[in-house]
C-alpha cells in the first residue's frame, strides 16, 4: 500500500511533466502539421539554461527567464528555419527538426560538456512535504506538480477565454479561413511554436533537477513523449493528457515490479524447466522489461487502433 | 472554397527536371560494366590497409543507403528505424557464422549475406505489418518506436545480442574454397564489391517494375492510387519488406567485415546515420544515396580523427542542406546538366569561384571559433593551447578569439555581398535556356 | 437497355446532416448520364459514395448486379468503375506517360509484380502511348505532370481515369474552370473516350450537359427530382422551378 501510494504520486508528477511536453508538441502538430522532433531538445535547453541562470541569479528568476529564453529560441527556429523548409513539405520539416535534435545535442556538448551538470533542487524546497506511512515525500515533487497544474490551467484559460486563444483554436481547424479574416497566421504559428517550446523549457527547468541534467536527456525523454502522442492519438490534446498520465504511471510502477510470466504460470500450476528455451523469455520480470514496455504498449495500441486512443487524423 | 483553376503545385524535394527513366538496356549494361570495372580497380589504386577497410565500409554503406532510399525517396516513407533490419540481419549472420565455424552448419561464407537478407526480410514482414499501416508522420514515429523497442530489448536478451560486448565471430571457417579463405581484407573487399554490384543492379531493376513505379505513385499521391485499383498500404508494405531484405544483406556483409556485432548497429544513431547518407546524397535520384554513402563514410572516418566537433559539423551540414539544397548533392549536379549541355556552364563559374572563396573564409573563422570553444570548455582533457591551421593558439587569451571572430564576420558579410553575383548569373542562364528551348 | 449501375435508397449522413437523402438511380449500359443540380445538392458526395471514397449510411449500390456498397475504392475500381476528380488529382512528380501507365498496370494484370520490367511490356507501353495520344498530350509525354497547364492537367486527369479500361466512368466536373475553346476540346475528348462505355458525369456547364448526355438526372437536396432525356428535363416544370429557380439566385 505504501509502495502503491508513493509510486502513484511519483507517476502523477512524472505524468504531468510529460504532459507539459506532449501538450506543446500536440498543439504544434495539430496546428502546423509538423511533428517537432527537437521538442525534447528544448526541454533539455530549459534545464541547462536554468542550471546556468541559477548560478548567476538563483532558482526563482531562472524559473521564469529560462522558459522564456527557450520560447524565444523556438520562435526564432520557426521563423528562420521551419518557414523556409515549409514549401518542401512535411517530410522536409520533420527532417529539419530531426537535424536540429542532433545539432542541439552537439551544441550542449560543446558548451557544457558530456558529463551531467550539477543542477540541484533549490535549498528552500529541499525538505520533506509529508509522510505517508513511513516514507517521507519530497516537497520538490509537490512543487513540480503545482507548477505543472498551474501552467496547464493557465494554458486552458488562454485557449478558451482569450482572443488569441480563440484564433489559435480556429487556426487548428480552418487555417485558410482564419487567414482570410485578416489574422496573421504565420505569426500565430510562430507564437504557438515558441509557446510550445517554452512549455518544454519549463518542463526542463523543473524536471532537470528532479532527475538529471545531461546531454542524453533529450533522447531519453523525447522518445517517450513521441510514444505518448502516438498512443494518445496524434493531434488530440485529451489523448495526450490521458496517455501522459498513463505512461507516467507505467514508467514508475514497471521499474519496481519484480513479477514475470513465470510467476503467472506458477499461479496456474505450470512450471517451466530452467533448461527450456523459453525460460529466458518467461523469466523476464516486468522491471527488466520496463525499458521496452512503452514501445510494446504503443505497438499493441496501433494494432488495435491505428489512429491511437483518441486520434482521428489519418496522416 | 478552393480555387478550381489552380494547378496542382509540385511539392518537390527536387528540381522540376525529371530524371530520365527510359534507359535503353544496352546503355544500362554499359553503365553497370563501368561500375564493375571501378569496383575491380579501386583497391589497386589505394593500396594502404586503411584505404581497403574504408572501401569495404563504403560498399556496405552504399547497399544500406540505397535500401533506405527505397523507403524515403521512392515510396515517401521517412523511417527512423531502418538500422533495425541491418542490425538484426547482422546478428543472425554472426550466429550462423559461428554455427558454421563450429561445424554445425555447412554454408559457404560467400552466401552468408543472403542469410542476413532473409533475416532482414523476416523481421521486415513482422514489424513492417504494424509500421506501414500508417503513412506520413505517424509512420515516422512508429518506425522510431519500433527501433527503440528493439534497441531496448537488446539488453534483455544477452544470449542473442551478446550484451554490452556484442557477438564476436570469425569469418575464416573451414578450408579455403578456390584459394579464398576470407582471411585477408582484400578478399573481403571483393566479396563486398560483388554483393554491392548485385544489390545495386537489383535495386535499380526494382525501380523499373510495376511495384517500383507504383511506389512512386504512392509517394506522390496515395489517395489517387486507391482509385486506379491499388491499395497504397500494400504497396508500402511490400516496399518496406524488400528494403529490409537489402538492409539485411548489408548487415550480413558488416558481420563478415568487422567480425563483431554490437547493439549499437541497430540503434537510433545508426538509423539516423543512414538517413543522413541518403539525404545528403540526394533522395530524388537513384544514385544520390551512393554519393552520400561514399562521402559520409569518408568524412566520418577522416573528420573524427581530426576533431571532436565532427558531429557538430555534420549536424550543421545536414540542417543547411535541408534549408538550401533539399535535393541533396545529386540535385546540385542535376541542375547543372542543362547549362552544361548548352555550353553555358562557363558563365556560372566566375560567380561560384568568388562566392566559394568568401565561403571558405567564413568557414575558416567558424571552424576556428568552434575548435577554440571546445578547447576552452574541455581544457582539462584537450589542453588550452593547441595548433590550429598552423597557428599556435592559446584559448585563454582574448586575441585569438577576436581574430577568429573577425575572420568569420568578414567572411559572412563578403559571402552575403557576393551572393547576388551567382544569382544574377543563374538568372541570365535561365533566360538563355528558355530562349533555346522555345 | 440493361442496367449497369443501380442505386437503391442510398442515404448519407455526416453527423446529423443528411447530404444524400434516399437516392434511387439506374444507369443503363453504354449510356451517357449527366447529374446536374444546384450547389450543395450532393453531386460530388454521390460520386464519393459510388466510388467508395466514403461509406454509405444505408441503402445499396449495385454495379453490374453485384453489391459494391461499402467496399474499398480499389476493389470497386477493379470491378470496372473508375472516376475523375473535381480538383485535379494526378501524380505531380511523374511524367505524363508514367501517370497513364501506372493507371493501367492493375487492369493488365501486373498488380504488385516486382519481376516484370515495365519498359519491356509491349502491350502496356503501346496501350499507354495510345491513351497519351488520345488525350492530346503526345508532345508532353515526358513532361512532369505537375508543370503542365491547367487544361492539360485536366486532360491527364481524364487519361488516368480511363486508362484502366473501366466500363463505367465517372467524371466530376471535367470542364470546370476552362475557357470556351478548352471546353470544346474537352467535350470532344469526353465524347471519344466514352465511346462504347457508360459515362456518368457531374457538370455545371449546361451546354456540355445537353450536348453530351443521353439522359439527365436532377439532384436537389440529396434527392433525385427527375430523370429523363434532355428534352424531357427541359420540359419538366418541377425541374424548371426547383433547379433553374435556384440557379437564378
Amino acid at each position: 500500500m505504501e509502495f502503491f501510494a508513493i509510486s502513484m504520486l511519483n507517476g502523477l508528477s512524472y505524468g504531468l511533466l510529460l504532459f507539459l511536453l506532449s501538450s506543446g508538441l500536440t498543439l504544434i502538430f495539430s496546428m502546423m502539421g509538423v511533428l517537432n522532433f527537437a521538442h525534447a531538445s528544448f526541454y533539455m535547453l530549459g534545464a541547462y539554461f536554468a542550471y546556468q541562470l541559477t548560478g548567476y541569479l538563483g532558482f526563482w528568476p531562472a524559473l521564469v527567464i529560462a522558459p522564456l529564453a527557450v520560447g524565444v529560441l523556438g520562435a526564432l527556429t520557426e521563423r528562420w528555419g521551419l518557414r523556409t523548409v515549409h514549401k518542401y513539405g512535411h517530410v522536409a520539416e520533420l527532417l529539419f527538426t530531426f537535424g536540429l535534435f542532433y545539432l542541439i545535442e552537439e551544441v550542449v556538448h560543446l558548451i557544457w560538456g558530456r558529463a551531467p551538470v550539477d543542477y540541484r533542487v533549490p535549498a528552500v524546497l529541499d525538505f520533506s512535504a509529508f509522510t505517508i506511512f513511513s516514507t517521507s515525500y519530497p516537497a520538490y515533487r509537490v512543487f513540480m506538480m503545482a507548477v505543472s497544474v498551474g501552467m496547464l490551467l493557465s494554458l486552458y484559460l488562454l485557449l478558451t477565454r482569450t482572443r488569441i486563444g480563440l484564433i489559435i483554436q480556429a487556426s487548428l481547424s480552418h487555417p485558410h479561413m482564419v487567414e482570410a479574416l485578416g489574422h496573421n497566421v504565420p505569426r500565430v504559428f510562430m507564437l504557438v511554436f515558441g509557446g510550445g517550446c517554452a512549455l518544454a523549457g519549463l518542463a526542463g527547468v523543473i524536471g532537470g533537477n528532479a532527475f538529471v541534467t545531461e546531454p542524453g536527456m533529450a533522447a531519453a525523454v523525447g522518445t517517450i513523449v513521441f510514444v505518448v502522442v502516438v498512443f494518445g492519438g496524434m493531434g488530440s490534446l485529451a489523448g495526450a493528457f490521458i496517455a501522459s498520465l498513463f505512461f507516467g504511471a507505467v514508467q514508475t510502477f514497471s521499474v519496481a515490479l519484480d513479477y514475470s510470466l513465470l510467476n503467472l504460470l506458477d499461479v496456474f500450476g505450470v512450471s517451466v524447466e530452467r533448461t527450456s528455451g523459453w525460460y529466458d523469455v518467461l523469466s523476464l520480470s516486468i522491471a527488466q522489461m520496463a525499458p521496452v514496455l512503452p514501445y510494446l504498449l504503443m505497438v499493441l495500441m496501433l494494432v488495435v487502433r491505428p489512429t491511437g486512443l483518441m486520434g482521428t487524423r489519418e496522416t | 472554397m478552393r480555387d478550381l483553376t489552380a494547378k496542382v503545385e509540385v511539392p518537390s524535394l527536387e528540381t522540376a527536371s525529371l530524371p530520365r527513366t527510359r534507359f535503353a538496356l544496352g546503355r544500362q549494361l554499359a553503365l553497370w560494366s563501368v561500375v564493375a570495372a571501378v569496383l575491380l580497380v579501386l583497391p589497386l589504386l589505394f593500396e594502404q590497409s586503411f584505404a581497403l577497410s574504408m572501401l569495404s565500409q563504403m560498399g556496405i554503406a552504399v547497399i544500406f543507403a540505397l535500401s533506405y532510399n527505397m523507403l524515403l525517396g521512392q515510396t515517401g516513407m521517412l523511417s527512423f528505424g531502418h538500422a533495425v533490419y541491418f542490425g538484426l540481419g547482422s546478428f543472425v549472420c554472426a550466429h550462423v557464422l559461428n554455427a558454421i565455424g563450429a561445424g554445425a552448419l555447412g554454408l559457404p561464407v560467400t552466401l552468408l549475406p543472403l542469410v542476413g537478407g532473409l533475416a532482414g526480410l523476416g523481421f521486415g514482414i513482422v514489424f513492417g505489418y504494424v509500421t506501414t499501416k500508417r503513412s506520413g508522420t505517424p509512420f515516422a514515429m512508429i518506425s522510431l518506436g519500433i527501433a527503440e523497442m528493439v534497441a531496448a530489448s537488446a539488453l534483455m536478451f544477452p544470449a542473442f545480442f551478446g550484451g554490452e560486448g556484442g557477438i564476436v565471430t570469425d569469418r575464416v571457417v573451414g578450408d579455403p574454397v578456390l584459394g579464398v579463405s576470407f582471411g585477408p581484407q582484400i578478399e573481403v573487399y571483393y566479396l563486398i564489391a560483388g554483393w554491392c554490384l548485385l544489390c545495386m543492379i537489383a535495386m535499380y531493376a526494382l525501380t523499373q517494375t510495376p511495384l517500383g513505379r507504383m511506389a512512386n505513385a504512392v509517394r506522390d499521391n496515395p489517395e489517387r492510387v486507391r482509385f486506379i485499383g491499388y491499395d497504397p498500404t500494400r504497396v508500402r508494405y511490400r516496399m518496406f519488406c524488400l528494403a529490409s531484405f537489402f538492409a539485411g544483406i548489408a548487415g550480413g556483409l558488416a558481420t563478415i567485415n568487422y567480425e563483431i556485432v554490437t547493439a549499437e548497429t541497430l540503434g537510433l544513431m545508426a538509423s539516423g546515420n543512414v538517413l543522413f547518407m541518403a539525404f545528403v546524397g540526394g533522395i530524388g535520384h537513384f544514385f544520390g544515396p551512393v554519393i552520400g554513402a561514399v562521402l559520409v563514410s569518408y568524412l566520418q572516418s577522416a573528420l573524427s580523427t581530426y576533431t571532436q566537433a565532427w558531429l557538430l559539423y555534420f549536424g550543421l551540414f545536414f540542417v543547411i542542406m535541408i534549408l538550401f539544397a533539399p535535393g541533396g548533392i545529386a540535385s546540385l549536379f542535376a541542375v547543372h546538366a542543362a547549362p552544361l549541355r548548352h555550353g553555358l556552364l562557363s558563365r556560372l563559374i566566375p560567380g561560384y569561384l568568388l562566392c566559394g572563396a568568401m565561403l571558405a573564409v567564413m568557414l575558416l573563422g567558424f571552424i576556428a571559433l568552434v575548435e577554440m570553444l571546445y578547447h576552452f570548455e574541455q581544457g582539462a582533457a584537450l589542453g588550452r593551447e593547441f595548433n590550429l591551421f598552423g597557428f599556435h593558439v592559446d584559448v585563454t587569451l582574448l586575441k585569438p578569439w577576436l581574430v577568429a571572430g573577425a575572420v568569420f564576420a568578414v567572411g559572412l558579410a563578403a559571402f552575403l555581398f557576393t551572393l547576388p553575383v551567382v544569382k544574377r548569373a543563374w538568372a541570365a542562364v535561365h533566360v538563355e535556356l528558355q530562349a533555346r528551348d522555345a | 437497355m440493361s442496367t449497369i449501375l443501380e442505386l437503391r435508397q442510398v442515404y448519407k449522413r455526416f453527423g446529423r446532416t443528411e447530404i444524400i437523402n434516399g437516392v434511387d438511380l439506374a444507369v443503363g449500359r453504354n449510356e451517357r448520364h449527366a447529374v446536374i443540380g444546384p450547389n450543395g445538392a450532393g453531386k460530388s458526395t454521390l460520386f464519393n459514395l459510388i466510388s467508395g471514397r466514403f461509406p454509405i449510411t444505408s441503402g445499396q449500390i449495385l454495379l453490374d448486379g453485384q453489391d459494391i456498397s461499402n467496399t474499398t475504392p480499389n476493389a470497386i475500381n477493379r470491378r470496372g468503375l473508375s472516376r475523375s476528380f473535381q480538383i485535379t488529382n494526378i501524380f505531380p512528380k511523374l511524367s505524363v506517360f508514367e501517370n497513364v501507365r501506372c493507371a493501367l498496370l492493375w487492369s493488365m494484370g501486373y498488380r504488385y509484380s516486382f519481376w516484370h520490367r515495365v519498359g519491356s511490356l509491349g502491350q502496356v507501353q503501346a496501350h499507354a502511348q495510345d491513351i497519351v495520344e488520345r488525350i492530346g498530350l503526345a508532345r508532353r509525354r515526358d513532361r512532369m505532370a505537375g508543370v503542365l497547364s491547367y487544361a492539360e492537367q485536366r486532360a491527364l486527369e481524364i487519361g488516368v481515369t480511363i486508362a484502366g479500361g473501366a466500363e463505367v466512368i465517372l467524371l466530376d466536373e471535367p470542364t470546370a474552370g476552362m475557357s470556351h475553346s478548352e471546353t470544346a476540346e474537352a467535350v470532344d475528348l469526353i465524347r471519344s473516350v466514352s465511346q462504347g462505355k457508360t459515362l456518368i458525369m457531374v457538370e455545371h456547364d449546361m451546354g456540355v450537359v445537353f450536348g453530351l448526355a443521353d439522359r439527365i438526372s436532377v439532384l436537389v437536396y440529396g434527392k433525385v427530382l427527375a430523370t429523363g432525356t434532355p428534352a424531357e428535363i427541359r420540359a419538366n416544370p418541377a425541374v424548371q422551378e426547383a433547379y433553374l429557380g435556384a440557379m437564378a439566385e
